[in-house]
């Protein structure tokens, strides 16, 4: 055959729209051996070695801008919304080291492996958010399950931290398995993978008829589906959640949630318009099972962990009702409750992680207790965020949601947005159960006595702090910024 | 002669897989299964996708299943305390499933009866090599990482000392 | 026969590989069944032991292995895959040129990248 004639300017575009992700992985590869290199008492300088590749990655982002760069023969796109979310995940990574400048001396995460795993997870979920092929999304999301499958199993003398690990591991290996079989009857159908060209395929109503495509499509959606923990796909969060290092658990809720939204908003966006009326009706349920069944079971949880875990599965289901209203406002609604969620939430993992003494033993709601006057700043800040997370203005989560149901509505969906409405009100009564516990219950023996937090760990806190407060007022420019994005992929 | 072919291999594989869920010990599954395996990458070869007929035997036939035989040795539960299997409700559902993916799977092949025959090279190394230092070069390069992952993992999490 | 070898073969690519299965099998059905038939036959305790001659085996055979040999294996399976794509780029060498041999060292390099950690971490000790 033919020798095979390479296009460099093509070449070349294709390594710019990958440029942040080529980052992230060299990034992880010298943790990886700088660990190797350095005695034990330097280890702190991996951390800072990963930040500081983080930052880089950041800035490429933002000098990439938000122009569409396509690379890869289709494989990849570097566009508005593959920005937006490369700063979501990178945002949520470097909340993560920071936080684990504290977290890894007191638990003995403090091992190159520990944060290259959360790099290499990180440069999986940016693929994945970019991937406009199915093959690239497939990829994306193994390369980040590996890693976190491994991290929600890296205390490995817990045996909680194990059995999540396990439970995860198992079905997640079963959720990729869907997705992958469902890539497969698609492609048995159309001959494709490309997201863009299955769309053009769908005006086929052939295709659109085939019982094949639309198992497919089903698959393709359960597999989804586990990695956002949607009911009735949500089985494994709560374990996984409780058992993994807090700051693991902390990076899963913000970072994997938001790479597999993206995903699945490309493909419901770009690829599966033309299947409107019978998909969205599923999602319709979807997002109905998952909000009700996450804010149900997070009204009876006494580990905060668990409730978190709970909580998310149930923010989950709101994020889900921007995608059923399926237009730019839903999208917009989406994307933006996904970058305040990771904020909100992880600052809320960070402060518990503080005031909990040791895993598996200082997560209970009563160790609240009496928090709230002893340490006002953290009383405060975890008050900001889950006031946030419970929908309370002034607050970011406030104007998401608030941007979330109204685009529900201006679909017409009035019933979805009713419903969420009634579950927010209903997880306010979680959240503020906490901060009673905080400021109202006399602790039974002392108040537990928060560890000092580092610095950086401080840092973290206040910037996540800034951002729901700042996000709540004036969140103009963000949802501009999000509304570009959503537009980049339809045009 | 293809078709005959076919049908041995393909008897081959489904009686393979039979006998993989419904021998008593792990170790005899295990070893049947790699018989399906070799007979499914025969099958590959007579539809002319010899690059994945060699995968299938390297990787799978070669190496998953190898890291099988590595857990029942692990575990290693002796004879007399393997559990005897009755008829249970699970069982019972999943011979259902089966039934209804049989059914699917009829469904399918009378809807497309007569695939496409492939061209005589479309499986062949040479172009799914092209097509994987090309087209599917990003795929490729990222396996790499997702690999990179899985020793730094397998190492964090089995090795005693890390 | 040589040549009406070749012109089998040359009318049918798959027919070596008929041969090879046949041989293969014969083979193994064959030296059994010789055994059988030819063989003297006696039965007594000895006959019976695991060992007919030499040392008597002091524990049982099925006893369990340890998870060292498991970790090996995991990475036997992720090189054994490394390989798996070393394969259709050899047969492409040629074709792809520098560029192949640019995108292959990329691909093992970050392999070896994880080669030289489990290396260095002592993975690959017996400990």
């Amino acid at each position: 055959m033919a020798p095979i004639s390479i296009d460099a300017a093509a070449l070349l575009t294709s390594v710019q729209s990958i440029v942040p992700e080529i980052i992230v992985v060299a990034t992880a590869i010298f943790v990886l051996l700088l660990d190797l290199a350095i005695s034990e008492e330097k280890k702190h300088l991996l951390c800072g070695m990963g930040l500081l590749g983080i930052g880089v990655a950041l800035f490429s982002v933002y000098a990439l801008g938000q122009g569409r760069i396509e690379g890869f023969s289709g494989m990849i796109v570097h566009d508005g919304m593959g920005a937006f979310f490369d700063v979501v995940i990178l945002s949520a990574c470097a909340l993560t080291f920071l936080m684990a400048t504290g977290y890894s001396e007191w638990e003995g995460t403090h091992k190159g492996e520990f944060y290259s795993l959360i790099l290499l997870s990180t440069s999986g979920m940016m693929f994945m958010a970019k991937g406009t092929d199915l093959m690239t999304v497939f990829l994306g999301l193994e390369t980040l399950s590996i890693p976190i499958y491994v991290l929600v199993g890296f205390h490995r003398n817990r045996m909680s931290s194990l059995e999540g690990a396990l439970k995860y591991f198992l079905l997640g290996a079963f959720a990729s398995g869907f997705l992958l079989y469902g890539i497969a009857l698609i492609y048995a159908v159309t001959g494709t993978t490309k997201i863009p060209v299955l769309a053009t395929m769908l005006y086929d109503p052939r295709i659109l008829a085939s019982p094949l495509f639309l198992a497919g499509t089903g698959l393709l959606l359960v597999g989804f589906a586990f990695k956002v923990s949607l009911v009735p796909f949500h089985m494994w969060t709560p374990d996984a959640y409780e058992g993994a290092p807090t700051v693991v658990t902390a990076f899963m809720s913000a970072a994997v949630k938001a790479a597999a939204f993206a995903a699945l908003i490309r493909v419901l966006l770009v690829a599966l318009p033309g299947m409107q009326p019978v998909l969205w009706k599923v999602l319709w349920g979807l997002a109905v099972l998952t909000m009700t069944v996450g804010n149900l079971s997070a009204l009876v949880q006494n580990n905060v962990k668990r409730l978190l875990a709970y909580s998310s599965i149930a923010h989950a289901g709101y994020i889900l009702v921007g995608l059923v209203s399926g237009d730019v406002l839903g999208g917009q609604a989406s994307l933006f409750y996904l970058l305040v969620y990771a904020f909100m939430n992880m600052g809320a993992f960070g402060v518990v992680m503080l005031i909990a003494q040791k895993e598996d033993e200082g997560y209970d709601i009563a160790n609240l207790a009496g928090i709230g006057f002893k340490y006002p700043a953290l009383g405060a800040l975890l008050t900001l965020f889950l006031i946030s997370l419970g929908g309370i203005p002034p607050t970011a989560g406030f104007v998401g949601k608030f941007y979330l149901f109204s685009a529900a509505v201006k679909n017409g969906y009035i019933w979805l947005a009713v419903i969420g409405v009634l579950n927010s009100a209903a997880s306010i009564y979680y959240y503020l159960r906490m901060v009673v516990y905080m400021y109202m219950v006399t602790p039974d023996v002392e108040v537990a006595v928060p560890r000092p937090p580092r610095i950086l760990f401080s840092m973290a806190l206040c910037a996540s702090a800034v951002v729901v407060v700042v996000l709540g007022i004036i969140p103009r420019s963000v949802l501009e910024i999000a509304e570009r994005s959503v537009l980049s992929l339809l045009m | 002669m293809e078709p005959i072919l076919f049908i041995v291999f393909g008897a081959i594989a489904v009686g393979g897989a039979i006998m993989v869920v419904t021998r008593r010990h792990p170790m005899s599954s295990a070893l049947f299964l790699i018989l399906t395996l070799f007979a499914v990458a025969a099958l590959f070869v007579l539809r002319q996708a010899h690059f994945l007929a060699a995968i299938q035997v390297i990787v799978y036939a070669g190496a998953v299943v190898v890291l099988f035989i590595f857990v029942i040795m692990l575990i290693n539960v002796p004879e007399n305390k393997l559990p005897l299997e009755r008829l249970t409700g699970f069982r019972f559902l999943g011979i259902m499933v089966a039934g209804l993916f049989i059914l699917e799977a009829a469904l399918v092949a009378r809807r497309f009866a007569t695939p496409g025959t492939p061209t005589a090279d479309s499986g062949s190394v040479e172009a799914v090599g092209r097509a994987l230092f090309t087209d599917y070069l990003l795929a490729f390069e990222v396996t790499s990482v997702l690999l990179l992952a899985a020793v730094i993992g397998a190492i964090a999490l089995a090795k005693k000392r890390i | 026969m040589a040549n009406l070898v070749s012109s089998i073969q040359f009318a049918d690519p798959y027919f070596s590989v008929l041969l090879l299965l046949i041989i293969a099998v014969g083979m193994s059905v064959g030296f059994v069944f010789l055994s059988q038939a030819l063989g003297p036959r006696k039965y007594d305790r000895i006959k019976y032991s695991v060992y007919e001659c030499g040392v008597d085996p002091f524990t049982s055979a099925s006893v369990r292995v340890s998870v060292k040999f498991y970790l090996v294996a995991l990475l036997f399976l992720l090189f054994d895959l490394e390989t798996a794509f070393l394969y259709p780029w050899a047969v492409l060498f040629r074709d792809l040129g520098l560029f192949g041999f640019i995108e292959m060292t990329i691909f093992v390099g970050i392999l070896l990248v994880g080669l030289v950690y489990a290396w260095k971490k002592g993975a690959l000790d017996w400990q």
